[in-house]
């Protein structure tokens, strides 16, 4: 509409000259931003797809695989996302409200909990890169030889108490002669099948968990202009919108997390 | 043009080849419905498009007649017409493609390989070679498989056409209807020598096929080395790629190839021998020749070791002058 | 607005209520490169993206013209193998990612969108400029990725050919994924615009048909995009990192790949029609003097369309493999798909009927998409019934069937829209009789070209290949012949055009006397787009508008005659 916008609004800085009134701005940004969300949804699909595809395909490889990742630090980062959308749909509310102090430092601790996760993400992608543990040709885990007969019984740790160096190296007697042993007593239990192609568990893992990875940090790059902003006090009851954006922006990042973290760590 | 009504034998005609198989006639006769269809409309739209054009062409001063701008009825039958007559193209196309995909359980079988750039047919009794050699009295099922990138396997006059996928198998079956030969392309790009990667499906009358693969499997006990190598070399997938008149292609010709000294990529200087011959034939990577690409299959597994001193036979008894010999 | 500002418009108004050459428009209101380079005019970005788009159609062409050269002899007539698959890929590359699918959105849309919703500008200027060099980002990595060996896959980058040739692949891969992007973004802005910035009186029903077709298009680009993104992140990550997704020796699956690459890209061919359909509806409407018939049914088979077109991208697979059952589905509904776009044309040809018909250039292009596009159309059919597409599939039936529903489209769609609003963008009328003569090279010259393909694919030719058969021979040789004469036809538009920017007529506001907002306003349009708040009401009224012969153009019923010392 080209109509003259009210008298107040027209000195509005934050009220760009095409839009008639803030009200049909702030809609327009909100509705922009969710509609950037759907395509971000769809761009993660094609790998969950691809996850689905492997996964009905091959579940030998997934049900091995997954094993080599860690799922305590998977927990914390999922821990830690979660509580990072909490301070910033906080700060959110601080930038509504005009709670400047707050609004800063919340934003800060969603950043910070950002480089949380990030390096519990280092640390996870460097235990995989040392293992050899890497997608396609770059796989080069020494994989256990598929056992032809039961492995030998194992023999007792030492007991406790004993100096280390005095272990006795003697194995302790098996548990009933050979031949007579109770067939009904515990055999250990038969070690997974290898499955071939271990390798294409660790490209979907890499891709999805990767593409994730570039999405945080994105995130922690808007976050840190918003703060910047915000600590100019740039932000309050009046315009708060590019807060609200990026939050909505943080909320999918760790949506996204939440939907990997069982499908790459839990799988049963 | 000549539709190919009657189920089974067809001159072809301006749109299609004849048809040759017994696959091909249900094929056409879809086809031909469906020409019909598009004609009919394609008239209407066009002839009603000039027609108006004509009659209510602009004219000074003459505003155009109050008219309604929309009439459900016939919106409605313009919707519905065309819907049933596509659900019944659909239908046909459905019920005679599930024909082509469906091999009799009396199908003799051959299994393809496709490579970059040629076909190999591997026959029930373990011969193998480029051309298509088939009974005609009986439906041919062919188990195909790629060695490197996705190939297609299609034969015009048979209406047949599958991808043929690395690490997978896809079937394909058809039965001739007379003896003859009929021209295989690939028809799924894959690189330099796609368009070059042309076959034959040789339709043989009755009797004439076991004699023929009889004649074929033996060609080592029945042809001088020399002349059984030249059988392989142009049938087990050499000839794509290396001459023997002197011509370098993708790969080096193979005329006054043996016993000159070559230069290999990365400098060393070698005298292709015997020795030389055969290991580029099982281990082709690990020494090319210099100016030519690393780009050659390995055919480890797939010659046995009487193929291979019949090739060297035939590439000895190509004398004359060759580019980059020494 | 202050008085000031009230009263310099009255005058301003008074000069160039109907051609503003003379004075302020758009064009000159801030000079140098740099003011064009940072503009967040939307006409501006509009006019950027036209003379970009019109350079990669430039580009394609000389590809295709190379091609269909070398194809005039069954064996190397111009070129070496290796060179042809390049070219071939390129041609499709080029006239896919950087002329249509941006195309008839960025290069007409862009323009014409906040005209006729009587707006100052899309929802997100700035975000409609980032677009704009998004496309130029990706324009230049393919022009690395071809200087630095091109690519040699075709359009498609079927696996595993591409992730194991040793072409430039990356670079052009990288380069359809930043030009994805900027027609994500154009999308979204698009769609934001239309939901938030129609005026009061514009309900969806009352929306100009061409926002219909826009709206659906950046419907399909929003959510079908992101997975081209995604699979075009694949190739990259199995050739630069191994990753093996798609590689069976580890595992993969090459078949997955032609799934994720449909996906997006059959939804992509009704990106590429349906802003064509909006304009062709535009224009049969403006040419016939007539309301639209049936507005309703336009409408909704866009949305249609758009919706449908998702469920359908296993019709390029049925021999790759896929199951019977997937194949009998994807056929089912690629059937369907066909009937919104047939409901469209029976629409648009009611509309001629008791109408008043105009055979100015614009009309003799939707006339032409009307031929070409049925014919399109109806070979469809024989692709999408499964018996006869074993036979038709990847031979050159197929190349024919998009060249005619994207070129005879889409394109002619394009043309029609750009002699359309050509008056409006830069305040010239162009030769008229040069226009008529090139549509007419064209139409004939584009049959000969592809219309002998049809019958040699029928016949068994295959496609993207470098050598053939002597018995195509004729096929062919009628083909390339058929090309030249198409070229020179688009020659001809080109030269004209670029005439009449300096020598053509000074246009009218409204030389078509057509009914949507945009040409209420001068040609060219000032720099915010109206002197005065345009009456946007019913867009096909078309019967409020007189022709005036001492204006050479239409003007509103009750209008005044021009004052005293205008233009």
């Amino acid at each position: 509409m080209s109509h003259t916008p009210p008298h107040g609004e027209a000195h509005d800085p934050h009220l760009a000259h095409h839009f008639p009134d803030a009200t049909t701005q702030f809609e327009a940004g909100k509705l922009g931003m969710w509609i950037f969300l759907a395509t971000e949804i769809l761009l993660f699909g094609g790998l969950f797809c691809a996850y689905a595809v492997y996964r009905a395909n091959h579940p030998e490889i997934f049900m091995y695989a997954h094993q080599f990742l860690d799922k305590v630090l998977g927990g914390i980062n999922t821990a830690v996302l979660i509580i990072s959308s909490l301070t910033m749909a906080w700060a959110v509310r601080a930038a509504q409200l005009g709670h400047q102090r707050a609004l800063t430092r919340l934003l800060a601790a969603t950043i910070a909990m950002g480089f949380v996760f990030l390096g519990i993400k280092y640390v996870e992608y460097e235990h995989k890169w040392k293992e050899g543990l890497l997608p396609g040709t770059h796989f080069n885990y020494p994989l256990p030889e598929v056992p032809a007969a039961a492995p030998p019984v194992a023999a007792d740790p030492a007991p406790v108490g004993v100096p280390a160096g005095d272990a006795s190296t003697i194995a302790p007697a098996a548990r009933g002669p050979a031949g007579l042993a109770d067939p009904a007593a515990a055999r250990p239990p038969a070690p997974p099948v290898v499955p071939r192609n271990v390798q294409i568990f660790f490209g979907i893992y890499f891709t999805m968990t990767g593409l994730h990875g570039l999405h945080v940090i994105a995130g922690m790059i808007t976050l840190m202009w918003i703060l910047r902003r915000a600590r100019r006090g740039e932000f309050g009851p009046r315009y708060f919108t590019p807060v609200d954006l990026a939050g909505l922006y943080w909320h999918l990042v760790d949506l996204i997390w939440i939907y990997l973290f069982p499908l790459l760590y839990l799988i049963h | 043009m000549g539709p190919s009504w009657i189920q089974g034998g067809g001159g072809g005609g301006f749109w299609l080849p004849p048809a040759a198989s017994t696959g091909a006639g249900p094929v056409d006769t879809l086809f031909y419905f469906i020409l019909a269809i598009s004609v009919i409309f394609f008239a209407l739209i066009v002839g009603l498009m000039i027609l108006f054009v004509v009659r209510y062409r602009r004219r000074a001063g003459r505003d155009p007649e109050r008219s309604p701008a929309h009439n459900t009825p016939l919106e409605i039958t313009w919707s519905v017409i065309p819907l049933a007559i596509v659900i019944g193209i659909f239908a046909w196309g459905f019920k005679v493609f599930m024909d082509l995909a469906t091999p009799p359980a009396n199908a003799y079988e051959v299994q393809v390989t496709a490579q970059k750039w040629s076909w190999l047919y591997t026959y029930p009794n373990g011969h193998v070679e480029n051309v298509l050699h088939v009974p005609g009295d009986r439906p041919v099922k062919l188990v195909m498989t790629s060695e490197d990138v996705i190939h297609s396997f299609f034969v015009p006059a048979f209406r047949v056409k599958r991808d043929v996928v690395p690490g997978r198998y896809s079937t394909l079956w058809f039965a001739a209807l007379e003896p003859g030969e009929y021209q295989v392309y690939c028809t799924e790009y894959c690189g330099t020598g796609h368009s070059d990667m042309l076959s034959k499906v040789v339709v043989h009358p009755p009797g004439g096929f076991e004699k023929w693969l009889e004649d074929a499997s033996n060609i080592l006990n029945t042809l001088p080395p020399a002349e059984a190598g030249e059988r392989l070399y142009r049938t087990r997938g050499c000839v794509q790629c290396h001459s023997m008149d002197g011509a370098a292609g993708i790969g080096p010709t193979f005329r006054g190839l043996v016993g000159t000294r070559r230069a290999m990529r990365g400098g060393a200087l070698v005298i292709a021998d015997e020795n030389y011959i055969r290991e580029s034939i099982l281990e082709p990577q690990a020494q090319v020749v210099a100016g030519f690409e690393p780009v050659m299959p390995t055919y480890k597994g797939r010659l046995k070791d009487e193929e291979i001193t019949a090739l060297i036979a035939f590439m000895k008894s190509l004398k004359g002058e060759n580019g980059g010999g020494q | 607005m202050t008085s000031h500002d009230a009263t310099h418009r009255e005058s301003a108004a008074a000069v160039s209520a109907e051609n503003a050459l003379g004075g302020e428009h758009y064009l000159n209101h801030g000079r140098g490169l740099w003011s064009w380079l940072t503009t967040l005019d939307h006409k501006r970005i509009g006019i950027m993206y036209l003379v970009s788009i019109l350079a990669a159609f430039l580009l394609g062409g000389v590809f295709a013209l190379l091609l269909r050269t070398e194809l005039l002899t069954p064996q190397q007539t111009i070129m070496k193998a290796d060179t042809y698959n390049q070219m071939f890929t390129l041609h499709g590359a080029v006239m896919i990612f950087l002329f249509i699918i941006p195309g008839i959105p960025a290069a007409l849309g862009n323009f014409v969108l906040p005209l006729m919703l009587g707006a100052k500008d899309v929802a997100f200027p700035r975000l409609n400029l980032a677009s704009y060099y998004l496309w130029v980002s990706g324009a230049l990595f393919a022009l690395i990725s071809m200087i630095t060996g091109a690519v040699d896959t075709g359009w498609t980058f079927y696996t595993p050919y591409s992730t194991t040739t040793s072409t430039s692949v990356i670079a052009m891969v990288f380069g359809a994924f930043v030009l994805g992007f900027s027609s994500i973004f154009t999308g979204l802005n698009f769609v934001v615009t239309i939901h938030k910035m129609r005026p009061p009186a514009m309900t969806w029903f009352k929306m100009p048909l061409f926002l219909w077709g826009l709206y659906g298009t950046a419907i399909i680009q929003i959510l079908a995009t992101p997975v081209l993104g995604i699979t075009l992140l694949l190739i990259i990550a199995e050739r630069a990192l191994g990753v093996g997704i798609f590689d069976p020796a580890l595992g993969g699956d090459p078949v997955l790949f032609q799934h994720f690459f449909w996906f997006y890209s059959h939804p992509a061919v009704y990106i590429m029609i349906l802003p064509a359909m909006g304009v062709i509806s535009e224009l049969m409407a403006t040419f016939s003097r007539k309301r639209i018939f049936g507005y309703a049914a336009i409408a909704g088979s866009s949305i249609a369309i758009a919706v449908i077109s998702f469920l359908v991208w296993g019709h390029h697979m049925f021999v790759s493999g896929q199951s019977n059952l997937a194949g009998m589905i994807f056929s089912f509904l690629t059937f369907l798909v066909a009937i919104p776009s047939a409901i469209k044309v029976f629409n648009w040809i009611a509309t001629m009927y008791k109408g008043s018909v105009w055979l100015a250039t614009p009309m003799l292009y939707a006339l032409s998409f009307l031929f070409l596009f049925g014919i399109g159309g109806l070979t469809g059919l024989f692709l999408g019934a499964l018996a006869t597409d074993v036979h038709l599939h990847d031979t050159y039936f197929v190349v024919a069937h998009f060249h005619y529903v994207m070129f005879g489209g889409t394109v002619m769609g394009f043309l029609g829209g750009l002699h359309y609003w050509w008056p409006k963008m830069f305040g010239r009328m162009y030769s008229e009789r040069w226009g008529r003569i090139a549509a007419l090279l064209i139409f004939v010259g584009f049959n000969v070209t592809f219309f002998a393909q049809f019958v040699m694919g029928s016949q068994g030719m295959p496609r993207r290949y470098y050598n053939y058969l002597p018995e195509f021979t004729t096929y062919h040789v009628i083909s390339t012949l058929g090309s030249y004469l198409l070229a020179a036809g688009l020659l001809i538009v080109l030269i004209y055009l670029i005439h009449s920017l300096t020598k053509g007529q000074p246009a009218p506001a409204n030389p078509w006397g057509a009914a949507t907002a945009e040409w209420q306003t001068p040609s060219p349009p000032p720099h915010d787009n109206f002197l005065r708040d345009p009456v946007v009401d019913d867009p096909y009224d078309l019967e409020r508008w007189r022709w005036d012969a001492e204006l050479a153009g239409y003007r509103l019923e009750g209008a005044a005659a021009r004052p005293a010392g205008a233009v």
